[in-house]
């Protein structure tokens, strides 16, 4: 135990440091410097906007995407992120705050993104996530549903879906 | 005709061979080592505190109370289930509810003589610095990496120059079926939990559409009746995976989802151990690795010989194999990597020239930080949204944000490392 000690002392005296002796305060934790460092690298482009209800906590926020091509363009969809203390080990658990008509969004608000769950690493960031979320409303995924009514829709009849899609969605606009 | 021996010689003579080891200095211990008395004090006056309470738990209690030491110390939150019987040997049947740090407290202090074993049932975040502070090493047998995370960064954060007894060794087991690992970890000297966090791959999730559309084991049945079923029928219970009646609702949903898509094996006892996350444990395996870490904690405690440094692993589903290495700190370890510096500022100082002066100073060259303290974001310059929310901040002076002595942290995109200071008012 001694040794153990002494050895933190050669340390410490061969970096010179400061004393890191101080009053006991709350530390920033792993999982918000990770996240502070993860939002100053976010390109959020023209159709993303994110939102902060309490600017403190940066681990829960909003996005809302609002697609300028595709089949979901002029619409606007919301989705809360919710980042735990064990980010980045576990994936942000994001949900669709609206009714949506989506192969990949049941009407729950789950989310189907292999990155928010089965393919999800402690390497990948926020912004990875944001990037496959804005890719499921550019190529909604049918083979691999969530909503299957959406899925067999989008698979049989692309053009009806549009449709059908548009009048929901627009539905849900009014009701908001 | 020789008389029968006493009882009472027995009992001393249980810890002769480890008075011989602790009496006489061997080939690899350490030079300055003094073996003897002095030494078997250490040994029996060390307080230990033992971190679960379950497969590795029992072991590691059993181990560390036939090692000689006098004074264990057991935290686990957890009760007594039917399923632990079959390896955590230190609970009956009749235990079965009972929480397992009392159980297995009195269980080995009843079997070892002159060890007392004080148990505390709840969370480790219940407990503060000046809990952790008493013990002089910590040893864990966890089953998560949060409470690990947990641990590691708490024990880090006590380190104080000023006082030696603040370093706290950690030694951390795990086991998963025939894998396991043992770990040495001496707070913001070597390799800390938080260093090689990218190792421990996160458990292997089915995709969320598989389970909502086409379910091939038992186990999606299960995750769709946890997961999908229970938010859209019971949203307003919050799930408990203890409550019995949660887990039978959930059974009898999955149960009824696998008859619809014709899928066999859904039990009770998968339902639970689906929804708990119950890994596989073998006894065995428990057994090889509490062996490791607690047979360093006898050598951290006497200095009798040398220590792991730092990691052991040990494959045993495939023949066996096991490889020590030392895993190396990471420089820009959110935890033990750059440790808060101290920084002398003005309070009157505003936040926004404070930034600039980030950007002036040789230490920290920082050109577009954002930073924030525990609780609260001081200034971040993306997402513009929360730019434009913390703006304001910046003609704040220092002392209307931060108290005295309070550390920030700082991010700036142009560095990969983060960085943290003591900010000490002048």
């Amino acid at each position: 135990m001694l040794k153990i000690w002494s050895m933190k002392q050669q340390q410490q005296q061969a970096e010179n440091a400061e004393g890191a002796a101080g009053k006991k305060k709350k530390k920033v934790t792993a999982a918000q410097l990770r996240v502070q460092k993860d939002l100053t690298e976010i390109t959020l482009g023209n159709t993303m906007k994110m939102d902060f209800p309490n600017p403190d906590d940066i681990l829960n926020f909003t996005l809302s995407i609002e697609p300028d091509e595709g089949m979901y363009k002029g619409g606007i969809f919301n989705f809360t992120f919710n980042v735990n203390q064990n980010f980045p080990h576990d994936p942000p658990k994001v949900k669709c705050t609206q009714k949506i008509y989506h192969p990949n969004i049941d009407l729950e608000g789950n989310v189907c993104l292999n990155i928010l769950r089965e393919d999800w690493k402690p390497v990948l960031n926020l912004n990875a996530v944001i990037v496959g979320m804005q890719f499921l409303f550019l190529e909604p995924n049918a083979s691999d549903p969530l909503n299957k009514e959406a899925a067999e829709d989008l698979r049989t009849t692309r053009e009806h879906f549009k449709k059908n899609g548009d009048a929901v969605n627009q539905d849900l606009k009014l009701a908001d | 005709m020789n008389p029968e021996p006493t009882f009472a010689t027995n009992e001393q003579s249980r810890w002769k061979s480890l008075y011989n080891v602790l009496s006489k200095p061997g080939p690899f211990a350490d030079e300055d080592w003094v073996p003897g008395q002095d030494t078997i004090d250490a040994l029996e006056s060390s307080k230990i505190l033992v971190i679960g309470a379950g497969g590795l738990g029992c072991e590691i209690l059993k181990n560390l109370a036939l090692s000689g030491f006098k004074d264990i110390h057991v935290i686990d939150m957890d009760t007594i289930d039917i399923s632990n019987l079959n390896r955590q040997f230190l609970f009956r049947q009749a235990d079965i509810g009972k929480p397992k740090a009392e159980v297995a407290a009195a269980f080995v202090q009843k079997r070892v003589k002159g060890v007392t074993i004080t148990p505390y049932v709840g969370k480790i975040q219940d407990k503060d610095e000046d809990y952790y502070m008493q013990f002089k090493i910590i040893i864990c047998g966890l089953d998560s990496i949060e409470a690990r995370r947990w641990i590691n960064s708490t024990l880090i954060s006590m380190v104080d120059m000023e006082d030696p007894e603040s370093l706290k060794p950690l030694i951390d087991g795990g086991t998963e079926g025939f894998k396991g690992q043992a770990r040495v970890i001496l707070p913001t000297l070597s390799s800390c939990i938080e260093c090689q966090l990218d190792m421990h791959a996160p458990r292997p999730a089915v995709p969320l559409c598989t389970i909502a559309t086409i379910p091939r084991q038992p186990q999606h049945c299960i995750e769709w009746a946890h997961q999908i079923a229970w938010q859209e029928k019971r949203k307003d219970d919050t799930f408990d995976s203890d409550d019995m009646e949660h887990i039978s609702w959930v059974y009898n949903a999955a149960h009824e989802r696998a008859q619809q898509f014709h899928i066999h094996g859904v039990t009770f006892q998968m339902t639970q151990g689906v929804v708990k996350n119950i890994i596989p444990a073998i006894a065995s395996t428990n057994a090889v690795i509490a062996a490791s870490t607690t047979s360093e904690v006898l050598k951290i405690a006497t200095s009798c010989n040398p220590y792991l440094n730092n990691y052991m692993m040990y494959a045993g589903e495939e023949g066996v194999y096991t490889y020590t290495f030392e895993a190396e700190k990471k420089a820009d370890c959110p935890v033990c990597g750059n440790l808060a510096r101290k920084m002398d500022v003005d309070p009157n100082m505003t936040l926004g020239d404070f930034i600039e002066s980030l950007g002036e100073k040789a230490e920290s060259q920082l050109k577009k930080p954002s930073m924030r303290t525990e609780e609260k974001t001081l200034y971040q310059r993306f997402p513009p949204q929360l730019e434009e929310r913390t703006r304001p901040n910046l003609s704040l002076k220092l002392k209307e944000l931060i108290e005295d002595g309070q550390e920030i942290a700082v991010s700036d995109s142009a560095y990969t490392i983060d960085f943290r200071f003591r900010l000490n008012f002048n």
